[in-house]
């Protein structure tokens, strides 16, 4: 049991539990102690002495337990003969902590001059500089003057490529281990190491590839010296010049709160730009932490393939045109169609966007499709997540299932959190049909052959060990994704799942219910609209008017593209000239979500607020304000001035939204730790969240309404026969899709296009790996590269998503 | 009367033997003092290298936000400073510019320079932002110019070695 004790620091009386760091104790009452290799999100390791304070304790009397006081009636203080360090020690009743003191100051000051014996100063190009934590404290605490000579200065090499991501400058590197205890602790990947000893220490990578971590960019922000830089941002801009937009990052569902930091840059011919991409603190989402792709891969906004004006189909070619004469065929087409129109948008679309779109597809009578491959959501949006879900207050007691969601490359930061629970203690049981990063963490891990996955849920309803661990939990969340699924497998698999947790019943409570691993950042947002997605979506768009926003069917899938050559009228709103603009009579040149406002709904159910970055391209307008200039042709009424007005009217008409407003969504509460004011050298350059913590939606198990889940039909999902080859999809974090591949650094961890086939599955089709071979199902045709995965079956071979074969589903293929 | 008109012309004739004091401006110049600060110039080392690391540090001095720094890697395929940084975009917009010097005391390099150079003349507003390649000084011969193809490993640092505290 925790109690609270009181101490005093510098003269100011705290109450704070007993657990709780002299560091941290401080931070809370409002005094900085400096440090260096402290940071609160890991174990204290008292390396680097920056916190030196003085601690005094009162004297106790050992025969009376009593403390004994002195002539003036106070307990008589006992000081150590030297500092000692804040952020290993403790607090007691009754102690009394002297930051300021001479001898603390004394030593705070030496420690300064000590490190910068062999630091290199070379503040003037580092792109720390500005917002370095040695910086402010040399200024702070430093002496002013070294009593060194300079020839005596640590030369080290200063360009080491410790991957494709990040630069090491081994000179400015103060042996802090806060990257390698990062890397350990937190992303429970030990890739970075420090090699040699005392003045010749040095930090090196000990993986192949180098860095190999997909939250390597975290330690550039809590490496309190440039050491540790990003390939992307080195040398971009000097801090101070950046100025910073508040977003969510809206490369998947977990939605981690991010901040944009943009410049005008001279490269791209004097437009603002977004500069880098940090994280921004929200303890319910991200904590202070984002995954590489979400900090690198945000090119795509300024990717000069973009679309930034209207073109319309004249004479089968496609021509600029004014947006009054695009929308104006637009409508009238749709018009024509009625409720022959069908609206396809996806999950990359802003709520807003959604709201609008389904708003002209129900005034025309026409159909709202979400473009996906992945279904459940309708169950989710009933047995989401609890209010007031975190997985940062699950552990002892608490359950965690993950099934087929390869969660390190889908949602990385739900990987690191997961990770987390089950590191304090709750039980995680990971299902899937391969091996995935999760094992290594998991309780339980349960294999099953593809097909399944159903079985493998409601196995989990019985009464085996597993089985057990899940039902008895406190609370128990369960993750399901699509992992060698299609839409009809993870459909089916959700309502596996939705049954599992009300049979159990977990659901209605925080920290309870049903998460999707979704494909797109706002997939959640779209099913909580009102989209479903279309099972046999070829079938159904012969002859009619397709609005298609946001999404790329002719790419994705041959038979879509035929199936759009059948359709009356197309007309495409996107970012870039995809496939399928390529086949539309109207191509409307949409925003990214970068250059507007608008918000997401996470997995999570969080709906969360995303501020404009940086200037619209060209003419490019948002989703929202197109679709309601083609509705108003058509006189329905929609809102399109503003996203808060889109919002208002969504919070009028959606259930789950009711009381929701942009103000709501943009209040802050404190959050521990501190992160992000005057004092980087606590917690990294986080940004400090102040534009809005979002709120989670409310959902009917909440309200404790009765939910209406589908019994689950006991469908035996596709299974290889003898002979035959099923390949099953997969997720890669770095994919090919149209909101990664332009970032170009990053081609190198895109990789090559793959296929993972059993040891026995290669041998029998004689190929062995790293070899090229032929792929062919339905109507496609490719090239892959052999790679053996032992932990698969014989008769499966995984083919990852976006990265050229247009794998939608099981299917069973030919390799040649 | 006449008195004070005599007076007069007694300083007017005076005056008319004396050597002018303007001077046939553009034909002659006047020259300046030593601390007078013109119109910048960015230094260059001895070996054509440019002083600037590209640092920002004068545009985050300029009180008037004058200069504009963009800047962007060296290699030693491609080496314009030393170290690892130089400055890819460098402007100095003279109409904003106030001329103070503040830019110059910021330098880590002493790459910015005030010089001596008064005739600063434009006819439009575009003109009057002076680009990097015409504030950078003029090399005495074609090979020292940048980028420069050096030998790896010899420019490691972008700023000049320090002097040892004096005890
Ligand atoms: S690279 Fe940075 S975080 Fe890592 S040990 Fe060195 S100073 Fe610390
Ligand atoms: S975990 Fe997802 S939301 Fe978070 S930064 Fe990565 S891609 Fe973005
Ligand atoms: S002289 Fe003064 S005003 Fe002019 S560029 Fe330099 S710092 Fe700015
Ligand atoms: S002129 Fe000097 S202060 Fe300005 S960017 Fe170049 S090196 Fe830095
Ligand atoms: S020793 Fe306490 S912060 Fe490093």
């Amino acid at each position: 049991m925790t109690k609270q004790v009181t101490l005093t620091i510098d003269g100011i009386q705290i109450d704070v539990p007993d657990e709780t760091l002299v560091v941290d104790a401080a931070k809370k009452a409002g005094i900085d102690i400096p440090v260096f290799c402290y940071h609160p999100k890991m174990e204290p390791v008292g390396m680097c002495r920056m916190c030196l304070v003085e601690i005094g304790r009162p004297m106790i009397n050992r025969s009376t337990g009593q403390p004994v006081l002195n002539e003036d009636g106070q307990p008589t203080m006992q000081f150590m003969p030297k500092p000692e360090t804040a952020c290993t020690n403790l607090v007691s009743e009754g102690m009394v902590v002297l930051t300021q003191s001479e001898s603390a100051k004394e030593a705070q000051k030496d420690i300064i001059e000590f490190l910068l014996t062999s630091h290199p100063l070379d503040c003037p190009i580092c792109d720390k500089g500005g917002e370095c934590p040695l910086q402010n404290l040399t200024m702070e605490h430093g002496p002013g003057k070294s009593r060194f000579l300079f020839d005596g200065k640590f030369k080290m090499e200063k360009q080491i490529r410790l991957g494709e991501l990040i630069v090491l400058d081994r000179e400015r590197c103060i042996i802090c281990a806060r990257c390698v205890r990062f890397q350990e602790e937190v992303a429970g990947q030990a890739v970075l190491a420090i090699d040699d000893r005392g003045r010749g220490s040095e930090i090196i990578s000990v993986s192949e590839p180098g860095f190999d971590s997909v939250f390597s960019g975290n330690t550039t922000d809590i490496c309190p010296v440039g050491a540790l830089t990003t390939t992307d941002f080195r040398f971009g801009a000097r801090p101070w010049e950046l100025l910073s937009a508040a977003s969510i990052c809206g490369q998947c569902p977990v939605g981690c709160n991010i901040t944009f930091n943009t410049r005008r840059e001279a490269k791209s011919a004097g437009k603002v730009v977004i500069k880098r991409v940090m994280p921004r603190q929200n303890e319910q989402v991200n904590e202070t932490w984002i995954c590489d792709k979400g900090r690198f891969a945000y090119h795509y906004a300024k990717s000069k393939e973009r679309l930034s004006k209207p073109l319309l189909r004249k004479d089968d070619k496609l021509k600029t045109t004014s947006w009054s004469s695009a929308t104006k065929l637009v409508a009238e087409k749709l018009g024509e169609a009625g409720k022959d129109t069908i609206v396809l948008a996806s999950g990359r679309l802003s709520n807003e966007d959604l709201f609008n779109l389904k708003s002209l597809a129900d005034g025309l009578g026409g159909k709202a499709v979400l473009y996906t491959e992945m279904g459940g959501g309708d169950l989710v949006t009933q047995i989401g997540v609890g209010q007031g879900t975190n997985f940062s207050d699950m552990g002892q007691g608490d359950a965690i299932f993950v099934i087929a969601s390869d969660l390190y490359e889908e949602a990385p930061i739900w990987w690191l959190r997961v990770k987390q629970a089950a590191d304090r203690g709750a039980k995680l049981i990971v299902a899937n049909s391969r091996e995935t990063k999760l094992d290594k963490f998991a309780n339980f891990v349960v294999r099953y052959s593809n097909g399944d996955e159903v079985k493998t849920v409601q196995d989990l309803g019985g009464t085996g060990k597993i089985a057990q661990a899940f039902s008895k939990a406190d609370n128990a969340i369960v993750l399901f994704g699509s992992d060698g699924l299609g839409l009809e497998g993870s459909t089916h698999l959700a309502t596996a799942c939705a049954n599992l947790l009300e049979e159990t019943g977990h659901i209605g409570k925080a920290n309870n219910g049903l998460i999707g691993v979704w494909p797109k950042a706002n997939d959640q947002g779209a099913w909580e609209l009102g989209f479903h997605p279309e099972p046999d979506l070829a079938a159904i768009l012969k002859g009619k008017a397709v609005y298609i926003v946001g999404a790329d069917p002719a790419n994705d899938n041959p038979a879509l593209a035929k199936a759009l050559k059948k359709a009356k009228f197309v007309v495409v709103q996107d970012l870039f000239r995809t496939a399928t603009a390529e086949l539309a009579d109207v191509i409307l040149p949409a925003q990214t979500y970068t250059e507007r406002d608008g918000t997401f709904t996470s997995g999570e159910r969080r709906a969360q607020r995303f501020y404009a970055a940086v200037p619209g391209l060209g003419e490019s307008k948002p989703d929202y304000a197109i679709t309601s200039e083609i509705a108003e042709k058509l006189n329905i009424q929609l809102e399109g001035t503003s996203s808060v007005l889109v919002f208002e009217k969504l919070a009028a008409s959606v259930k789950d939204f009711a009381g929701l407003s942009y103000a709501k969504l943009a209040e802050v509460t404190e959050q521990w730790p501190i992160v992000g004011r005057g004092d980087l050298y606590y917690g990294g350059s986080t940004y400090e969240n102040t534009q809005g913590l979002g709120v989670q939606l409310v959902s009917a198990s909440d309200r404790g309404e009765t939910v209406s889940i589908p019994k689950v039909r006991n469908d035996a999902g596709l299974r290889p026969k003898k002979d035959e080859l099923l390949a099953v999809p997969i997720t890669k974090l770095y994919d090919r899709g149209t909101t990664v591949a332009p970032t170009e650094f990053l081609t190198e961890r895109i990789g090559d296009v793959t296929i993972a086939l059993h040891p026995e599955a290669a041998k029998k089709l004689g190929v062995e790996a790293g070899k090229r071979v032929k792929i062919s199902f339905e109507d496609v045709e490719g090239e892959a590269v052999v790679k053996i995965d032992e932990t698969i079956s014989a008769g499966v071979a995984l083919v990852p998503r976006s990265m050229g074969l247009a794998i939608r589903e099981p299917v069973v293929i030919k390799v040649q | 009367m006449l008195k004070e008109l005599g007076r007069g012309l007694i300083t007017t004739f005076k005056m008319l033997l004396e050597s002018p004091v303007t001077i046939q401006y553009p034909e002659e110049k006047r020259p300046v003092r030593p601390r007078f600060r013109g119109r910048h110039v960015l230094k260059r080392y001895d070996n054509g290298l440019e002083k600037c690391i590209g640092c920002s540090l004068c545009a985050a001095a300029c009180p008037a936000d004058a200069i504009f720094v963009e800047s962007a890697e060296n290699t030693d395929e491609e080496r314009y400073a030393p170290g690892e940084r130089y400055a890819s975009t460098y402007e100095i917009n003279m109409l904003r510019c106030i001329f103070c010097g503040f830019c110059e005391d910021a330098c880590p390099t002493e790459a910015i320079v005030l010089g001596a150079n008064y005739e600063l003349t434009f006819t439009n507003r575009r003109d009057a932002i002076y680009t990097k390649d015409s504030l950078l000084e003029a090399v005495p011969s074609p090979e020292l110019l940048t980028p420069q193809k050096v030998e790896p490993g010899e420019y490691t640092r972008s700023i000049p070695e320090m002097e040892d505290p004096k005890l």
